[in-house]
């Protein structure tokens, strides 16, 4: 592989890079659209699909065919904008980035240029401590993806040593929102966090918007990192390394982190940091490098003259305003209190992924300690063990759903189960065996509502416990615990521990 | 306007990838000479407070409804492509990045 034959270059150490600069950072993220058709065309936009099955001569840029701007992508685009608290343009115009690489058919990239959609926003970004960093947006602008290649004749698909390329135009046209932050400065050790935090908080809001699937391991959200450093006092911002395609959130913390590390070495040896493209190496944590700026980054940028300009209305504006959802972050402080979960027991639900379930389940009449604890227990072991499926797509596949948790709730209130009965009766329910009831009936579990039976289970523990019987007798009243342990086993489990203990205790304490 | 010098003729080759020889070049810095001067006459319109304009019509928001429509087929797709392997374009090996 390319990567093992590329020497790594020389790091410093993270606290001597803190203590002689400062970071600068700028995040681009590319975010693809989940809309039905491409940007300019009504081809499909379904992922993997078979090679140049969704093609047409506008996204293959065939002579003489005329693009037509999709409305929902120009919809979302200024949703997303305006919930990142951006100014709308008015009146807007895409443009041509001309360029010649067969992943663009056309020789252009449809795009915009000094015109975007939406500019001049925020969004702040809540850090592991608690604290707020403000992440400011230069613009968020309407593009198209490109096209795919597979290299041929080189090891593994990749570009060095390769014969030829094969190219699958599928993607090409797909509509592309670019997100582009405004330098962001004052950082310092936090930059790696900070980085990360805001590609996650970013990718919780655009899913909140319902405008794309954010899948950064299908490539649906890509992150680019420019990173530079000035010595500590400085203001004048030294020059930068662009790292492309870091496709996970854990990446972009470590790509920060070691490019600082890397432009801390050179700098501090005296030398001089090239601009260039980097490239990440996911498996070995560093970055290589790309391509040096040239020439050939000269785009000629034109407004684009098969497309005539968006100029959205400021009522379309406000009518999309209204559209929009309570933001993730507001919403999460929101549902914690209402559902009464501590800090800690929020987190795991949110590194879950439990809010929707758990919030679809409360609505259905579950309790929120109920719809918590039977969505993170069992269900989540296993959903972990197919391969780390989210819970919710794990449920949904095999139909289970917020009625069969409050339906289980509801044989344990009622005292048809107690818990570790209830227990057994999800397992079945997740074993395809049908709902708590079906399961609870075929495999008759049911806790014996017979006094009697009970009574006769107590009084046989206490003559064969005497001994801990007259501890309680003693007013020891925690000894009773060990003698319901007995109670249960002696009713294989088929009692119902509470009244078990009540009795106990009223034959004992009278 | 600057005039037009071999350099700028040889980065413009370069970058539509046209491969001109040194006799093309000279002629090119020449004839494109030309045509620049000849354009160049639409610099002397009067355009004090003329909104620049990128379209003739004086049109904006044409868009299309978010809804599919029938594409090529691969087979279609490919059928003007010199070369096709795996249902793909072939092109030549790029020497530069991915
Ligand atoms: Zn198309």
């Amino acid at each position: 592989m390319a990567s093992t034959q590329i020497d790594t270059e020389a790091t410093i150490a993270w606290d001597d890079v803190l203590a002689s600069f400062d970071p600068v950072m700028g995040l681009e993220v590319h975010v693809e659209l989940g809309t039905n058709t491409k940007m300019f065309c009504g081809c499909a936009t379904e992922f993997g699909a078979e090679p140049n099955t969704q093609v047409c001569p506008v996204c293959l840029g065939l002579p003489g065919a005329l693009p037509v701007v999709n409305e929902t992508a120009v919809e979302s685009a200024i949703r997303i904008g305006l919930a990142l608290n951006c100014e709308i343009a008015e009146w807007c115009r895409f443009a041509r980035k001309n360029y010649f690489y067969p992943d663009m058919p056309k020789n252009f990239q449809t795009s915009q240029y000094d015109e975007p959609i939406a500019f001049n926003g925020f969004l702040d970004v809540e850090l592991e401590d608690g604290t707020t960093y403000r992440v400011d947006i230069e613009r968020a602008h309407m593009e198209e993806d490109t096209g795919k290649s597979l290299h041929v004749g080189g090891s593994t698909g990749r570009i060095h040593g390769a014969t030829h390329s094969l190219v699958d135009y599928n993607r090409a046209g797909i509509p592309l929102i670019e997100i582009v932050t405004k330098p962001l400065t004052g950082a310092g050790e936090r930059a790696p966090e900070i980085a990360k935090a805001y590609v996650a908080t970013l990718r919780d809001l655009l899913k909140a918007l319902d405008v794309s699937d954010v899948k950064m391991e299908q490539g649906s959200m890509r992150c680019d990192v420019n990173l530079s450093l000035m010595p500590k006092g400085s203001d004048t911002f030294g020059t930068r390394t662009e790292t492309k395609n870091v496709n996970s959130l854990r990446s972009v913390e470590r790509a920060v982190r070691y490019e600082m590390c890397r432009h801390g070495a050179i700098l501090q040896a005296g030398g001089t940091i090239l601009q260039e493209t980097r490239h990440w190496h996911e498996d070995t944590g560093i970055t290589t490098s790309g391509r040096p700026k040239s020439d050939a980054d000269d785009y000629r940028y034109f407004p684009e003259p098969d497309l005539v300009p968006v100029a959205p209305s400021r009522e379309t504006v406000e009518a999309l305003r209204a559209t929009l959802p309570e933001p993730p972050a507001q919403r999460r402080k929101r549902l914690q209190g209402e559902w009464g979960f501590s800090d800690l027991e929020m987190r795991d639900v949110l590194n879950a992924g439990l809010v929707d379930l758990i919030g679809e389940t409360v609505e259905a009449g579950a309790t929120p300690a109920g719809a918590r604890k039977w969505w993170s227990g069992e269900i989540a072991r296993r959903a972990n063990a197919e391969g780390g499926v989210s819970v919710a797509d794990y449920a949904a596949e095999r139909s289970i759903t917020p009625a069969h948790v409050v339906e289980l709730e509801g044989l344990v209130t009622s005292g048809r189960l107690n818990d570790s009965m209830a227990r057994q009766a999800w397992e079945g329910v997740l074993d395809g065996e049908g709902t708590p009831t079906a399961v609870a009936d075929a495999r008759g579990l049911e806790l014996v509502q017979d006094d009697g039976a009970l009574e006769a289970a107590v009084d046989k523990v206490i003559e064969a416990n005497a001994d801990v019987a007259q501890k309680v007798r003693d007013g020891k009243v925690q000894a009773a615990g060990a003698l319901i342990g007995q109670v249960m086993k002696e009713m294989k489990g088929q009692a119902d521990a509470g009244k078990a203990r009540e009795i106990i205790l009223s034959k004992l304490t009278s | 306007m600057a005039e037009l010098t071999r350099d700028d003729v040889a980065h413009l080759a370069g970058l539509a990838r046209i491969d001109l020889s040194d006799a093309e070049l000279d002629k090119m810095v020449g004839e494109l000479g030309v045509i620049l001067e000849s354009v160049a006459v639409v610099q002397q319109s009067p355009i004090e407070g003329v909104e620049p304009m990128s379209h003739p019509m004086p049109l904006v928001n044409v868009t299309r409804p978010d809804v599919v429509r029938p594409s090529l087929g691969a087979e279609a797709a490919l059928a003007g492509a010199p070369e096709a392997d795996q249902q793909r374009f072939s092109v030549p090996r790029i020497l530069d990045e991915d």
